[in-house]
């Protein structure tokens, strides 16, 4: 369970996802989404692969068009936004993805400092300087700043990822499977940071992941997935105790990998 | 948004016509954006240089090696016919006239078509497949202008510079020949070279030139930029950018030498 308690105002919605469908062809990859996210809390999607999680926060970022339904993030509906309006929204809205996507010709340090530059355009050296070892500090990293990101491990790559996310100052953080491909202790230092995240930035969440203890361990509120749409909410406790085939077929998934 | 090209549901003739006109109405699109963020501010230069930086020090190695020993050879080759008529002394107009008017854009944008276009076609699918394009669409910076718009404008500047010398490194092993075997002088041998080159060679050549390193930049920005299927994909991407850039050189050299010749 969590070590803390988050400052959630359950009054405050970050993301407000309304009746989402997306198909690729005839591939109906999300049928009928419905998610809200409120400020503060962390929210666990929980799914099998190729359910259509990633295809979801590709969404929420901008990154795809949803075919129909309402994505409302921080106020603005995300598919009906102008460039400049969109580029706004997106330095409040991070993305981690699964393996980090550093820029593999730069250094870590350049990584960090680069969509800082390039939105801030009259920012010191100095500054940028400071900025990157304030966030590499952050994910425990300090010492990697001269490193280029194929000398990291997989662990490693993913807390650069959310570094050079959080260089940014985002309100909301969106995680794509942040513990897949990981050992058990560097999944936990991984849950850790996410929820050191969430307490040191204010920042909102949505984790998407296929991984019990990740849910179990950084979820204020999990929604379980299943064929692009969701099946259960609530809290961890409350959707893992029910006697459900669906909760079940996933402990035994989790106990398989 | 433009990332992912959507396949549609129903074919209207079939899947093959159909995709193959999405494909075209795809590459023109492709090709107007990069017009439109060319000139919207600011212009990356930086970046540009750096990457004409690339396009050169990728290839000219091989560009000059390929150059200096086109010349010498073709040289070699064409000796004997000319001796028959003991018209040697027209050996440096002739080879100037094939090496500025065909084999130095030939020739220069071939080995970028290989060396290049299939590196920037190799390095976008694999930030493409990555994610590394999404990490930059995420964090507000502009990927098409970051990557496609500073790479066509670094091959469409570079190998223009590159033919320019090309045709100097092949007229110099022409030189190299000719002085080896009829002990022409350096200053001579240009002057005969240049005897029969007009203008419109130049600008032939220029356009050709400029043609050519769009058509390499478009075809592998595009192939890399849309490239999917996984680490399967960038092998494919790389692959294709070379096929499709040398097949459309040879087409496009054919094309300008026609409309040349008409104005001749
Ligand atoms: N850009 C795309 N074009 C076509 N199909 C896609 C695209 N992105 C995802 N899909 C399809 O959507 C489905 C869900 O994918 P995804 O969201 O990545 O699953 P996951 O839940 O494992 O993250 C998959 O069947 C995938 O093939
Ligand atoms: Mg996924």
């Amino acid at each position: 369970m969590k070590s803390f308690t988050p400052e959630i105002n359950m009054n405050e919605k970050v993301i407000d996802i309304h009746n989402l469908y997306k198909s690729f062809g005839s591939n109906h990859v999300l049928r009928g989404i419905d998610i809200d996210v409120h400020k503060g809390e962390n929210v666990v999607v929980l799914g099998r692969s190729g359910t259509g999680k990633s295809v979801l926060i590709k969404i929420i970022a901008g990154l795809l068009k949803p075919d129909s339904g309402s994505v409302n993030v921080l106020g603005q509906e995300v598919d009906k936004l102008d460039n400049v309006a969109l580029r706004e929204l997106r330095l409040k809205v991070g993305f981690c993805f699964q393996n980090g996507a550093l820029y593999d010709s730069m250094t870590v340090g350049e990584n960090l400092a680069f969509p800082l530059k390039r939105n801030t355009p009259n920012i010191t050296h100095a500054q940028v300087k400071r900025m990157v070892t304030v966030v590499l500090e952050a994910v425990g990293l300090a010492k990697t700043v001269d490193q280029m990101p194929s000398e990291l491990s997989g662990g490693q790559r993913k807390r650069i990822g959310i570094a050079r996310t959080l260089i940014l100052r985002p309100d909301i953080m969106l995680y794509d499977e942040p513990t897949a491909g990981l050992d058990p202790i560097t999944c936990t230092e991984i849950n850790n940071l996410i929820n050191e995240v969430q307490r040191r930035f204010h920042t909102s969440s949505i984790i998407i992941t296929h991984d019990l203890t990740c849910a179990k361990d950084t979820g204020d509120k999990i929604v379980v997935m299943k064929e692009g749409k969701f099946v259960k909410r609530g809290t961890f406790d409350e959707v893992f105790t029910t006697q459900d085939d669906l909760i079940k077929e996933f402990y035994d998934y989790n106990f398989i990998q | 948004m433009d990332s992912n090209i959507e396949q549609p549901e129903k074919p209207v003739i079939s899947k093959g016509i159909d995709g193959f006109f999405k494909d075209i109405y795809n590459i023109f699109s492709f090709i107007a954006r990069i017009f439109a963020e060319a000139f919207k501010r600011p212009i990356e230069v930086r970046e540009v240089i750096r990457q004409c930086f690339q396009v050169g020090y990728k290839s000219l190695a091989l560009i000059t090696m390929t150059g200096f020993i086109t010349g010498l050879v073709f040289t070699k080759q064409s000796r004997p016919s000319l001796s028959e008529f003991g018209a040697t002394s027209w050996l440096p107009s002739l080879i100037a006239i094939a090496v500025i008017r065909a084999l130095a854009p030939l020739v220069t944008a071939l080995i970028c078509a290989g060396k290049v276009g299939s590196g920037i076609g190799a390095e976008l699918a694999s930030m493409r497949v990555t994610e590394q394009i999404d990490a930059m669409e995420v964090s507000a910076i502009n990927p098409f202008k970051f990557l496609v718009v500073t790479r066509v404008m670094a091959t469409t500047i570079s190998i223009p510079i590159l033919v320019a010398y090309t045709g100097l490194v092949g007229l110099l092993g022409s030189f190299l020949d000719i002085h080896l075997n009829e002990q022409t002088s350096f200053i001579s041998f240009f002057q005969e070279a240049f005897k029969n080159i007009y203008f419109l060679d130049f600008i032939t050549t220029g356009i050709k030139a400029v043609v050519f390193g769009f058509t390499i930049g478009v075809v592998s920005c595009y192939q890399g930029y849309h490239a999917t299927q996984g680490t399967q994909g960038v092998g494919k991407a790389a692959n294709i950018s070379v096929v499709i850039s040398m097949f459309l050189i040879f087409l496009e050299e054919v094309f300008i030498v026609q409309i040349a010749n008409s104005i001749r």
